[in-house]
C-alpha cells in the first residue's frame, strides 16, 4: 500500500481523471446548447459513436490527429443533420428519433468496424502532449493537468468561450428565447427552427469531438460501444449544470476522477469490483440532489417542437 | 413535453356503426404500418449491399427463423414475454407524463433478485408458490429503486429523466456487484447466480416451448391499457399526464399519484426481469444487460401508448431481433445490423406517421 498513494500514482490517476473528463466535457457542453434551444438530444449518443467511429478512421488513414478530430466533429454533425431535420423541422418525437438513432449508430458503427478493423485491431500512436512551461513543472499537479494534448486546453477554453456567449451575446439570447418562449424569439423575427438547427448541429460536432478524442487520444483504437454511455452521462451532466458550462466542467471532472479511479484500482490490484466505484459518481449526485434537490430550472419548450401559431 | 392523450385508435375503430368505415380504417392502418416497413427493409437492405451481403438471403433467413420456422416463432414469442412488461410499465409512466428512462436499471435489478430468490425458495415450498415469491419479491425490489426518483420528482420537482438516467446507471452496477459478491453461484468459475433447474422454471406452453410469461405479459399489458382507458384511476393519471397544473387545481393529490405512477411502471420492469429469468434464462450472469429498454421506449411511442398497438410493435421487434441474431450467424454479418435494422424502422414509421397525420390534417382543411 506504501506506494499507492505516492506522486507518480497521484498524478497519473489525475491525468487519467482529466483523460477520462474531456469526452463527458465536450458531450455535456454540446447536450448544453440544445437543451438550452429546446431540444432534448437523446441522440448525443450516437453521435458520440459516429466521431469515434469517423474520427478514428480520418485519424489512421492520414496519420493526422486533427483531421481525426475533424472528421469526428463532421461525424457527429452529419447525424445531428439528421435529428435536426426529423426533429426541428418537421417536428418528431425528440424522444423517439433520438433513441432510434442512438440505436442505428451502435449498429452502424461496429458493422463498419467488423468489416474494416476486425482483424487487425489497428492502433494509433500516443498523441504528442503539449507541454506548458512553467505550470508543468509543479509537482503532482504539473504532470497530471499541463501535460495534454492540445485540444484538451481548447477544450476547457471552450467551457469560458461558452459561458460568454451564453451571457454576452445575441445568439446566446436567442438561444435561450428558443428554449424557453420559441413565439416569442419568433415574433422578434427570429427564426426559431434555424436557431435551434444551429444549437442542434453544434452539439453534433461537439459530441463527435468528444467520441473522436475517446478513440483517438483516451484509448487509440475504435471498438464496438466504444462510448459506453458517455452520451447519457452528458445529458444528466447538462441538466445538472442547469445553463451554466463551469458547472458541466466540475461534473466531467467528478466523473472522470471515478473513472480514472477504476482503472488505478485495477493496476494496484485491489480487489474491488470497479462496478463498486462506478457506482461513485452516480451516487454522489443522487445524494446531493436529494439533499440540495430544487426545482430544477429546464428551459420551459424543452422537448416541444415549435410550430408557428400552433396553441 | 407534451403526451398526446387523444382517445385510442382501436377505441374508435370499435366504436364506429359502420362496418365499411371500420374496414377502411383498419386497411389504412395496416397500409400504414406494412408500407414503411418495407420501405426501411428496402434502406437498410441497401446497406447490406454496401457491406457485400446479399439483402434478399438475409431478409429470408430473418423471416425465416423468426416468422415462419415452428422454433424460431416459438422463440420469437418467448422473447416477447420481458418486452411486453417493460412496455406496459412505460405506458402507464408516459400516459401519466413521467419519464421513466431508467427501465434498464429495474429490469436487471428484478431479474437479479428473482434469480437470486428462486433457487431458494424452489427448496423450502411448493414450486408454484416460490415462483409467485419471486415475482412479488423482483417487483418490490424495482418499486423500491423507483423511489427515489419519485419522490424527488413528487415533493421536490426534480426532473425525473436525469434521476431515473442516474438510477439505470447505479442499477446496473449494483446488479453486477451482487451477482459478483452476493449471490454468487460458488459452483462456476464464471461470476454468475445459482441456475433455477429447467423444472421449476415457469412452464411452457402445451407442447411447445414458449414460457407462458408470454400469457403474464400479454396479461399485463392489456390490464394496463383498461385501466388506463376505462377506469376512474387511469383517467386521474391521464390528466397528471396532460396538464399536472390543472391535475392540482381539480383535487387530485399529484405527488401520491406520482410514487403510484413510478411504483407501477418499475414494478413491471421488474416484473419483466423476473419473467425472462425464471420462464427463459434461469439464471444471471455478471455483465449481463440486454437493454430491452433502449428498444422498447421508442416502439411505445410509435403505438401512441395504446396497449393492443404495443402489442403487434413489441412482436414486430422480437421478429427482427430473433430472425437477426439467426441470420447473422449463417450470413457472417454481425449481429449489430439488426440494431440498424430496427433503426430505420422506427425512423420511418415516425416519418409515415407524420406525413399521414399531415394529409389527414389538409383533407379535413
Amino acid at each position: 500500500m506504501t506506494g499507492l498513494f505516492s506522486e507518480v500514482f497521484l498524478s497519473a490517476l489525475l491525468f487519467g481523471a482529466v483523460t477520462a473528463a474531456i469526452p463527458l466535457l465536450l458531450a455535456g457542453l454540446g447536450e448544453q446548447i440544445s437543451e438550452k434551444a429546446g431540444v432534448l438530444n437523446v441522440g448525443i449518443e450516437g453521435m458520440m459513436l459516429a466521431g469515434a467511429y469517423l474520427g478514428f478512421v480520418g485519424a489512421f488513414y492520414s496519420g493526422s490527429l486533427w483531421l481525426g478530430f475533424l472528421t469526428g466533429a463532421a461525424g457527429g454533425a452529419a447525424v445531428a443533420l439528421v435529428m435536426a431535420l426529423l426533429c426541428v423541422r418537421i417536428g418528431l418525437n425528440q424522444i423517439v428519433i433520438g433513441i432510434a438513432l442512438t440505436l442505428g449508430l451502435e449498429g452502424l458503427t461496429a458493422l463498419l468496424h467488423h468489416f474494416q478493423f476486425s482483424r487487425s485491431y489497428p492502433r494509433l500512436p500516443a498523441a504528442d502532449a503539449t507541454v506548458i512551461p512553467l505550470l508543468s513543472d509543479i509537482p503532482v499537479i504539473g504532470p497530471a493537468f499541463f501535460k495534454h494534448h492540445l485540444i484538451v486546453y481548447l477544450a476547457v477554453a471552450l467551457v469560458f468561450g461558452m459561458g460568454y456567449i451564453y451571457r454576452r451575446t445575441q445568439l446566446g439570447l436567442n438561444l435561450q428565447a428558443a428554449g424557453d418562449k420559441p413565439a416569442a424569439l419568433d415574433v422578434a423575427g427570429i427564426d426559431v427552427v434555424r436557431t435551434r438547427t444551429i444549437a442542434v448541429l453544434t452539439t453534433g460536432a461537439l459530441a463527435g469531438l468528444g467520441g473522436a478524442y475517446l478513440a483517438n487520444v483516451g484509448a487509440g483504437l475504435f471498438i464496438p460501444f466504444i462510448t459506453n454511455g458517455a452520451g447519457f452521462l452528458g445529458i444528466v451532466l447538462a441538466m445538472l449544470a442547469r445553463g451554466r458550462p463551469i458547472w458541466v466542467l466540475f461534473g466531467a471532472l467528478l466523473f472522470g476522477v471515478c473513472l480514472s479511479l477504476t482503472t488505478a484500482m485495477q493496476v494496484a490490484g485491489i480487489n474491488i469490483p470497479t462496478d463498486i466505484i462506478q457506482m461513485l459518481p452516480f451516487l454522489a449526485v443522487m445524494i446531493m440532489l436529494v439533499l440540495f434537490g430544487r426545482r430544477a430550472s429546464l428551459p420551459a419548450a424543452l422537448g416541444i417542437p415549435y410550430e408557428r401559431g400552433a396553441r | 413535453m407534451s403526451i398526446d392523450t387523444a382517445p385510442t385508435v382501436s377505441a374508435t375503430a370499435l366504436d364506429a356503426t359502420s362496418g365499411a368505415a371500420t374496414r377502411r380504417d383498419i386497411l389504412h392502418r395496416l397500409l400504414m404500418t406494412l408500407g414503411p416497413i418495407l420501405i426501411a427493409l428496402v434502406i437498410a437492405g441497401c446497406i447490406l449491399l454496401a457491406v457485400g451481403v446479399d439483402p434478399l438471403a438475409y431478409y429470408g433467413f430473418v423471416l425465416e427463423k423468426g416468422l415462419f420456422s415452428p422454433l424460431g416463432i416459438q422463440q420469437t414469442l418467448t422473447r416477447m414475454a420481458p418486452l411486453l412488461f417493460l412496455a406496459a410499465g412505460l405506458i402507464v409512466a408516459f400516459r401519466a407524463g413521467m419519464w421513466n428512462l431508467g427501465g434498464d436499471g429495474q429490469f436487471l435489478l428484478g431479474a437479479v433478485t428473482a434469480a437470486a430468490s428462486a433457487p431458494v425458495f424452489v427448496q423450502i415450498m411448493p414450486a408454484w408458490l416460490a415462483l409467485v415469491c419471486s415475482f412479488l419479491i423482483a417487483m418490490v425490489v424495482a418499486m423500491i429503486w423507483s423511489l427515489v426518483p419519485a419522490l424527488l420528482r413528487a415533493y421536490q420537482g426534480v426532473n425525473e429523466i436525469i434521476t431515473t438516467l442516474m438510477m439505470t446507471f447505479l442499477g446496473t452496477s449494483l446488479a453486477n456487484v451482487l451477482v459478483k459478491l452476493a449471490f454468487r453461484d460458488p459452483s462456476t468459475t464464471v461470476p454468475q447466480t445459482r441456475t433455477l433447474p429447467v423444472e421449476d422454471r415457469l412452464p411452457r406452453l402445451f407442447e411447445t416451448t414458449i414460457t407462458s410469461g408470454l400469457l403474464l405479459g400479454l396479461a399485463a399489458i392489456v390490464i394496463v391499457h383498461l385501466v388506463m382507458t376505462r377506469t376512474a384511476f387511469g383517467l386521474k393519471l391521464r390528466i397528471v399526464g396532460a396538464n399536472p397544473r390543472a391535475a392540482v387545481h381539480s383535487g387530485l393529490g399529484v405527488p401520491g399519484l406520482t410514487v403510484a405512477v413510478f411504483a407501477i411502471s418499475a414494478g413491471l420492469a421488474g416484473l419483466a426481469g423476473a419473467v425472462d429469468i425464471i420462464g427463459v434464462q434461469g439464471n444471471v450472469r455478471a455483465d449481463w444487460n440486454p437493454a430491452y429498454g433502449l428498444a422498447v421506449i421508442p416502439a411505445v411511442f410509435l403505438a401512441r401508448m395504446n396497449g393492443f398497438a404495443a402489442i403487434g410493435f413489441v412482436f414486430l421487434l422480437s421478429v427482427l431481433s430473433i430472425g437477426g441474431e439467426s441470420a447473422a450467424r449463417r450470413l457472417g454479418v454481425p449481429n449489430h445490423f439488426t440494431l440498424v435494422l430496427v433503426s430505420i424502422v422506427l425512423i420511418v414509421l415516425a416519418l409515415a406517421e407524420y406525413f399521414d397525420h399531415r394529409y389527414n390534417q389538409s383533407r379535413r382543411a
